[in-house]
């Protein structure tokens, strides 16, 4: 006999289903009076650092199928490269922006869509700096546990080329499903959850 | 983190998930993941800081009946129909350590079965006095509690005959993004668990059994409302002792 780690397991995921919007963003559902607003839904002031930029992209099943009954959350750190958050011992992030959004798909159109600022650069766990990102996390019905993958930016081509992330992605085809196309302020990156373009999906 | 804590933010990284106690992405006898699970291997690697952080949730942001289903959608003096229940329990993690200060989102069919929403068609009616969602912030102990109603099975198209055992939905936020997750409460002794489609993309036994919540007599308030208690676990972190620092440079 040893002695015994008393690690416990972590509780299994379970599918979102279709009525998430109940309890993330029961505003956007008509479920109103519960909540002042639904969570998530203004990430900038008027007093937030940095440039303004909208971010937004859909999804799409294996069929090339808008997935409109989603929910996505992006978590980014500030304009310097800060992350809002007591784990983030490198500085203080700007107090006026939280880091952190969350949006539905569209039940029309399909789009997820953040007001947010472009993110600075933050280190990879070796120092290297990491390109510009923005981490991005799906749920829906029919995906049994949340997806994880990132937004990088199409105007950050060198650091792209050195992001250790990106450099880790073998069919280097690939890379480019995880970086949002600028125009103008707008970035736009689409989510493909299988088939020929299915997005690089992180077990992070 | 609570204001009166004097304990040091945690930055170490987050175990590896164990992906074979989860469900997989593809469970063909639950129809819509087919199209919806990503047939690519993930790209696996240790969390960096954009995974380790998360965002923070103040206790001030939660209203006085946001923990309160019979409640918080009633007209005034009035409350929700259904069965009685407090749900309580800890949000621990993997090391068994409480997590303070994680937002816990849920919602929930009414007794009747039927959700508040557009896309709902099942024929059970709607509960005036029932919206279906709540929230909390657990304490320093990782604790949270909130009253509701119990929620009743319901058929959805997927098989011919598949209906949906008793249970409650739970988002959770723990302290870093990598921890997110979200996750189905069900109750002790209700026989369609085990009939359940969503229930059986879960491949081991005992890792259903951890979203079971037992009756809880102690907890019981005589005369009130029984309780159910439902103990979360999310992944545990490193000690991040000989490990580099992140400040790095």
């Amino acid at each position: 006999m040893m002695q015994e780690l008393h690690r416990l397991k972590e509780t299994p995921s379970q599918t979102a289903g279709p009525y998430v919007h109940i309890g993330l963003t029961p505003n956007y559902c008509d479920i109103r009076g519960v909540y002042d607003d639904d969570l998530g839904t203004t990430m900038v002031n008027d007093q937030t650092l940095g440039e303004r930029i909208t971010v937004r992209g859909r999804i799409f099943d294996g069929a090339d199928t808008l997935v409109r009954d989603a929910i996505a959350e992006i978590w980014q750190p500030d304009s310097a490269g800060l992350y809002n958050s007591p784990s983030e011992m490198r500085g203080t992030a700007d107090p006026n922006f939280t880091g952190w959004g969350r949006c539905p798909t569209n039940a029309e159109n399909g789009y997820f869509q953040f007001e947010t600022i472009k993110p600075g650069k933050v280190p990879f766990k070796d120092g290297r700096p990491m390109a510009p990102h923005i981490t991005l996390w799906i749920v829906a019905r029919g995906i049994n546990i949340g997806l994880h993958t990132r937004i990088y930016f199409s105007d950050e081509a060198e650091a792209n080329a050195i992001d250790p992330l990106l450099l880790r992605i073998e069919h280097r085809q690939r890379v480019e499903t995880m970086v949002a196309q600028k125009d103008g302020s707008i970035y736009t990156l689409d989510i493909h959850l299988q088939g020929p373009k299915e997005t690089v999906f992180l077990d992070i | 983190m609570s204001a009166n804590s004097n304990k040091q933010p945690e930055t170490g990284g987050f175990f590896a998930r164990d992906r074979a106690w989860h469900a997989p992405a593809l469970t063909p006898e639950y129809k819509t993941s087919i199209l919806r699970s990503p047939q690519r291997a993930l790209l696996s690697l240790d969390g960096t800081i954009s995974e380790i952080t998360g965002p923070v949730f103040g206790h001030s942001m939660i209203g006085e009946l946001d923990n309160d289903l019979i409640h918080n959608y009633a007209r005034p003096g009035e409350s929700a129909i259904g069965e009685r229940i407090i749900v309580h329990g800890r949000v621990l993690d993997e090391r068994g350590q409480p997590v303070r200060g994680a937002l816990l989102e849920f919602w929930q069919a009414n007794a009747g079965g039927r959700y508040r929403h557009k896309k709902e068609t099942y024929l059970a009616a709607i509960d005036p006095n029932f919206g279906g969602c709540g929230r909390a912030i657990t304490d320093d102990d990782g604790r949270y509690a909130f009253r509701t109603v119990k929620p009743g099975p319901y058929p959805w198209p997927n098989g011919v005959n598949d209906w949906r055992p008793a249970h409650i939905h739970f988002s959770v936020f723990g302290h870093g993004f990598a921890q997110r997750l979200i996750t189905q409460m069900y109750f002790e002794g209700d026989p369609m668990i085990w009939k359940c489609p969503i229930v059986n993309t879960i491949p081991d036994r005992k890792a259903i059994e951890q979203l079971i919540a037992p009756l809880d007599w102690g907890q019981t308030i005589p005369m009130d409302a029984r309780a159910y208690k439902f103990d979360i676990v999310l992944r545990g972190r490193r000690s991040t002792l000989f490990e580099n620092r992140l400040e790095g440079n």
